[in-house]
C-alpha cells in the first residue's frame, strides 16, 4: 500500500519537475529582456539589478532554475508588476471565490449528471433516454459564457432573483448569503461539465449492465434496484470517478471564462487581467499552482481508485 | 458507387439524428464557402442609422451596435470557424500522429515521448493555451497553434494506444517476423487502421475546437477584433445583453450548432467503431 | 419436478431459437442436455430460469412449472417472492461470473439473505457452510477474498454455491466446466454429481461435449436447431442412438480401438435461426433424409419405453464404427 503510494507519488513529482522547467522557460520565452518582463517596463536599473543578483540572471539558464526552484519551494513566487505585491498573496485574495466557485459546481455535477445519467440507462432506448442523452449532448456542446450571460439576462435583469456580478467574500457582512452571488455562475460552469458526467454514467452502466456477474446477480433472486445499485452502479462508478480528474482541469480553463463573465474575483480572472496588464509573474504562478493543484487532485482519485477496485495492483 | 456511398453514411442511417448532425456540418461549409453570395450586406459596413436593430425583414438577425449587419456577420464567422477547425484538426493529427505511433513502435524513446506528453497534460487546457498566446501574440494563426497543442497530447495517446494494440496482434507479429520493415508495417498494417479511430478524434477536436477558439475570442485574446468571427462577435456584444438579448444569441447559437453537430458526427461514427479502438478512444474531453 | 412445455424462445429479429421443447426433470436425476453451440441450449436454460435477455429474446409460447406451480416468465426475484425460487444456475465463464469489486462472502450473503432471510452470525455460518459444501479449502478465510484472487476452479465452486444458497431444487448448469483445464474440469463435474446425490436436486446440465455426458448424466436430451431431436437414457443413447443426428455425432468420437482410422465428420453446417424451414432442420445434412422430410409434420415418436425420437426414419440397431 505504502509503496503504491511512494510511487504513485513519485510519478506525479517527476511530472511536475519537468512542468515546473516549462513553467520556469515561459518567462524566457516571452518577447523582451526577461528582466524587464519580470519587473515591468517602468522598473529602474537599481531593481533590475537587485533582481538579477537574486535569480542569478548572469549565469546559466540550469543555475537560475534551481534558484527560482528554491525561492518558489520557500514560498516566494516573485513580485505583482500590477500590484508590487508578492504574487502569493495576489493569487490568495481570488483563491477563496475560486475554491467555493469549483467546489458548488462539483456539486452540481455530481448531483445532476450522476442520477441523470442513471434514469438514462436504466430506461435505456426509450424517449426518455434519447431526450436526455441528446439534451446532454446538447449542453456539452455550449460554450460557458454565452449560457452565463443568458443566465444573467433571465435570473439578474429580468427576474431580479440573483445578483448579476460580483462577489463579495463569506466573511464580509452578509456572510453565508453571499453565496448567492456563485449560484448562476457554478450552474453555467456545471452546465457542460455535468453533461459529460452524465453521458459516461450512462455508458458505462451499459457497458456493466452486458457482464456475465450481473445476470448471476439476477439468479441469485434479489431485486432489481438492488442489481442496479450495488452490482451495476457500483462498477460503472469507476469510470466515473477516474473521469473528476480531467473534470477538475475543465472546470479550472472554464472558470478563467466564467469568473470574466460573471466579474469574480477569482484566480480565473486574474489570470486574463494579468495577460492583459503583462504582470506576467503573476500568470507564471497561477500556471504552476493549478498545475500543482491538478496533479494532486489527480493523484487523489488514483488513490481513491484503489479503494474502490480491489483488482488495482499494489506495486 | 453506391455501395461506397452506403458504407461512409451507414453510421448516419443507423442513427437518424446524426443525419442532422451531417446536415448542418454541410450546412456551414456551404455557408463558409458562398458567403460572399449569400449575405445580403457586407459584414463589415457600418449604419449609423439601423443601430441595435431587432430582427426585422431587411436585418434577419438584428445589427449590431454599429449598425453592421448581424447575419452577414454570422455566415461569414463560418469561415473563421472552418479554418479553426480543420488548422486545429491538421496540427493535432500532423504532431499526434507521428508522436504516437513512433512512441509505440519505438519504446525507448516512446516512453519519453508519451512522458512528455502528460507533462503538457497536467497543464489545464485553456491555461495551456493563453500560455502560449502570451508568447506568440495574439492571431488567427497563434489561436490555432495553441488551441492545436491542447489536442496534439490527446491524439498522440490514442494513436499510441491504437498502435500498440494493432502492434502486438498476431497478423502484424506474423509479418515482422517475416522480415517486414518497420515502415512497411506502418504503412500497410497501422496506418490504415487508424484511419476510423482517428475519424472519430478529428470530429471531436473540430467540435471542441470550437468551444476553445470562442473562448479565446471571448476574452478578447483570439482572432484580431476585425474579423467577424462568433467568438468576437460575443466579445462586442456582450455589454447589450440587456438591450438588445438577440444579438448574443445567433453567434452563440452557430457556436452550440457547429460543436453539436460534430459531437453528434463523432459520436455515430464512434458507436460503429472497433470495440478494441473504442476502448483506446476513451471519454471525449472538452478540453 | 421442473417440468418444461412447449417453450418457444424468438429473437427480435423474430427467428425462433427454441421451438417446442419440453421436457421434465425428477429429483436426484442429471439430465444431460446436447448440442452444438448455437443450437438454443443456452436459450433453453435462459427461458427455464426466467432470465432471456430482454427486448434481444422473448418466451413467445409454452410453461414453466417447479413442483405444479407455474413459474413461466417470472425473473427469480418474483419467484423468491412467489415462494417458488426453487431454480438456480451456474454459467459458463466463471472469469466473468463474479463481480470483482465485492467478496466471495458478500456476493454469497446477498443470497442467503434472499433466500434464508437470516442475517449477522448465522449468515457468517451459512456462507462458510456453502463453501464447504462445495469443497473450497479453508472456507472461513475465502470469505473475505475477491474473486481475483481466486483460481479458475475456485471461482467455478463458488459460483456453485452461491447457487446453492438458493436452496435450488433444481439446478441448471450451462457448461460450466468448458472454460476450465481437464483436471478441474473432472473434479468440478464430479462435485455437481456429489451435491445432486446429497441433496436430491434435479440437474439439467447443458454441454456440447459427449463425453462428459457420458461421465455425469442419468438421461440426456439431444438438441438439434432449436428443437429436442432425441430423448433416452444414457446407456440407450450411446448403444442405440435412434436419429441420424445423433448417430452422426456419436460416430464422431474417436475411438480408441479403431486407431489409424479417420475421425468422421457431419457433412454441412447446422442451419442458423432465420435458415431454419418447415422441415425437419437435419434433412439437408441427413443421409437418410427423403422428399417428405423436407415438409412439416415429423412427429415425436417412442422408440422404446423412455426412448423418444423426432425423425421419420429412426435408425436402429447398435452404431458400428
Amino acid at each position: 500500500m505504502w509503496l503504491y503510494i511512494l510511487k504513485r507519488l513519485g510519478a506525479a513529482a517527476t511530472t511536475l519537475a519537468a512542468a515546473s522547467v516549462i513553467i520556469f522557460i515561459f518567462i524566457h520565452l516571452i518577447p523582451g529582456d526577461p528582466l524587464y518582463v519580470l519587473l515591468g517596463d517602468g522598473a529602474t536599473p537599481d531593481q533590475v539589478d537587485a533582481l538579477r543578483q537574486k535569480l542569478g540572471f548572469d549565469r546559466s539558464l540550469a543555475v537560475q532554475y534551481f534558484s527560482w526552484l528554491s525561492n518558489v519551494l520557500q514560498g516566494d513566487f516573485g513580485q505583482s508588476i500590477f500590484f508590487q505585491t508578492p504574487v502569493l498573496s495576489v493569487i490568495g485574495d481570488g483563491a477563496e471565490t475560486s475554491i467555493l466557485l469549483a467546489s458548488i459546481t462539483m456539486v452540481w455535477i455530481i448531483l445532476l449528471g450522476i442520477p441523470v445519467g442513471m434514469i438514462a440507462a436504466m430506461r435505456h432506448g426509450s424517449w426518455t433516454d434519447q431526450g436526455l442523452s441528446g439534451l446532454a449532448m446538447l449542453l456539452a456542446s455550449v460554450p460557458t459564457f454565452w449560457v452565463g450571460l443568458y443566465l444573467i439576462l433571465i435570473f439578474a435583469a429580468w427576474l431580479g432573483w440573483l445578483p448579476s456580478s460580483g462577489y463579495p467574500s463569506i466573511f464580509d457582512d452578509g456572510g453565508l448569503a453571499n453565496l448567492q452571488h456563485l449560484l448562476l455562475p457554478s450552474l453555467a460552469l456545471a452546465a457542460p461539465n455535468a453533461a459529460l458526467i452524465l453521458r459516461l454514467t450512462r455508458a458505462s452502466m451499459l457497458d456493466v449492465a452486458r457482464e456475465d456477474y450481473v445476470r448471476t446477480a439476477r439468479a441469485k433472486g434479489i431485486r432489481p434496484w438492488r442489481v442496479v445499485v450495488r452490482h451495476i452502479f457500483r462498477n460503472a462508478l469507476l469510470a466515473v470517478v477516474s473521469a473528476f480528474g480531467f473534470t477538475l482541469a475543465a472546470l479550472i480553463s472554464e472558470a478563467v471564462v466564467t469568473e470574466t463573465v460573471f466579474a469574480l474575483p477569482g484566480i480565473g480572472r486574474l489570470v486574463v487581467q494579468s495577460i492583459l496588464r503583462r504582470d506576467y509573474p503573476v500568470i507564471q504562478g497561477v500556471i504552476l499552482i493549478t498545475v500543482v493543484l491538478y496533479l494532486g487532485v489527480n493523484l487523489c482519485v488514483d488513490l481513491s481508485y484503489r479503494f474502490l477496485d480491489p483488482r488495482v495492483e499494489l506495486e | 458507387m453506391r455501395e461506397t456511398l452506403h458504407t461512409l453514411l451507414a453510421p448516419f442511417l443507423a442513427r437518424r439524428i446524426a443525419l442532422l448532425g451531417l446536415a448542418i456540418t454541410l450546412l456551414m461549409i456551404f455557408a463558409a464557402l458562398f458567403a460572399p453570395i449569400i449575405v445580403p450586406y457586407d459584414p463589415l459596413e457600418i449604419d449609423s442609422l439601423a443601430r441595435l436593430s431587432p430582427p426585422t425583414g431587411t436585418h434577419w438577425f438584428g445589427t449590431d451596435h454599429f449598425g453592421r449587419d448581424t447575419f452577414s456577420r454570422v455566415v461569414f464567422g463560418s469561415r473563421l470557424a472552418l479554418i479553426i477547425g480543420i488548422g486545429v484538426v491538421s496540427f493535432a493529427l500532423l504532431t499526434g500522429v507521428p508522436a504516437g505511433i513512433l512512441s509505440a513502435m519505438f519504446p525507448r524513446v516512446g516512453w519519453f515521448v508519451m512522458r512528455a506528453v502528460d507533462v503538457l497534460m497536467a497543464f489545464p487546457a485553456l491555461l495551456l493555451a493563453l500560455g502560449l498566446i502570451v508568447i506568440l501574440g495574439q492571431g488567427v494563426l497563434n489561436a490555432i497553434l495553441a488551441i492545436g497543442v491542447v489536442y496534439l497530447t490527446t491524439t498522440a495517446r490514442i494513436t499510441y494506444g491504437v498502435t500498440l494494440r494493432l502492434r502486438a496482434e498476431v497478423y502484424v507479429e506474423a509479418s515482422r517476423s517475416l522480415g517486414a520493415g518497420t515502415v512497411w508495417l506502418v504503412l500497410k498494417h497501422i496506418l490504415p487502421n487508424l484511419v476510423s479511430p482517428l475519424l472519430v478524434q478529428a470530429s471531436f477536436v473540430f467540435a471542441f475546437a470550437q468551444l476553445g477558439a470562442a473562448s479565446l475570442d471571448f476574452l478578447g485574446l483570439g482572432a484580431p477584433p476585425d474579423i467577424p468571427s462568433w467568438g468576437n462577435m460575443l466579445a462586442e456584444s456582450r455589454i447589450y445583453i440587456t438591450r438588445a438579448p438577440w444579438l448574443l444569441f445567433f453567434p452563440g447559437l452557430m457556436i452550440v450548432l457547429t460543436a453539436f453537430s460534430l459531437n453528434l458526427v463523432g459520436d455515430a461514427l464512434r458507436d460503429r467503431l472497433d470495440p478494441r479502438f473504442r476502448e483506446a478512444l476513451g471519454t471525449p474531453r472538452r478540453n | 419436478m421442473l417440468s418444461v412445455e412447449d417453450v418457444t424462445v424468438r429473437l427480435a429479429d423474430s427467428f425462433n431459437v427454441v421451438s417446442g421443447v419440453s421436457m421434465r426433470i425428477e429429483r436426484g436425476e442429471v439430465v444431460g442436455l446436447v448440442g452444438e453451440s448455437g443450437c438454443g441450449k443456452s436459450m433453453t436454460s435462459l427461458a427455464i430460469m426466467g432470465l432471456l435477455p430482454a427486448p434481444q429474446a422473448r418466451l413467445q409460447a409454452g410453461s414453466i412449472a417447479l413442483d405444479g406451480k407455474d413459474i413461466t416468465s417470472l425473473p427469480p426475484y418474483r419467484r423468491v417472492e412467489a415462494g417458488c425460487g426453487g431454480v438456480a444456475m451456474i454459467f459458463q465463464e466463471p472469469m466473468t461470473s463474479l463481480n470483482p469489486v465485492l467478496t466471495i462472502g458478500d456476493q454469497l450473503a446477498e443470497a442467503i439473505r434472499v433466500h434464508d432471510g437470516v442475517s449477522g452470525p448465522a449468515l457468517r455460518h451459512r456462507a462458510q457452510e456453502l463453501l464447504e459444501m462445495v469443497r473450497m479449502p479453508d472456507a472461513a478465510l475465502q470469505l473475505g477474498a475477491y474473486p481475483h484472487e481466486l483460481s479458475g476452479g475456485m471461482r467455478q465452486r463458488v459460483v456453485i454455491a452461491i447457487a446453492l444458497a438458493c436452496r435450488p431444487q433444481v439446478l441448471i448448469a450451462d457448461e460450466p466446466t468448458t472454460a476450465l483445464d481437464v483436471t478441474v474440469q473432472s473434479q468440478i463435474l464430479a462435485l455437481i454429481r456429489e451435491l445432486c446425490d446429497e441433496l436430491s436436486m434435479a440437474v439439467l446440465f447443458i454441454t456440447h461435449d459427449l463425453g462428459v455426458v457420458a461421465q455425469l448424466a442419468d438421461r440426456v436430451l439431444v438438441m438439434y436447431a432449436g428443437r429436442i431431436v432425441e430423448s433416452a437414457p444414457v446407456g440407450t443413447i450411446f448403444r442405440e442412438p435412434a436419429h441420424p443426428y445423433t448417430r452422426g455425432l456419436l460416430a464422431c468420437l474417436p475411438n480408441p480401438l479403431a486407431r489409424g482410422r479417420r475421425l468422421q465428420t457431419i457433412v454441412g453446417q447446422a442451419p442458423r435461426p432465420h435458415e431454419i424451414g418447415d422441415g425437419c432442420a437435419f434433412a439437408a445434412r441427413c443421409a437418410y433424409a427423403e422428399d417428405a422430410c423436407r415438409s412439416p409434420g415429423a412427429d415425436w415418436r417412442q422408440v422404446d419405453g423412455d426412448h423418444g425420437v423426432l425423425c421419420r426414419h429412426p435408425q436402429s440397431g447398435q452404431l458400428v464404427q
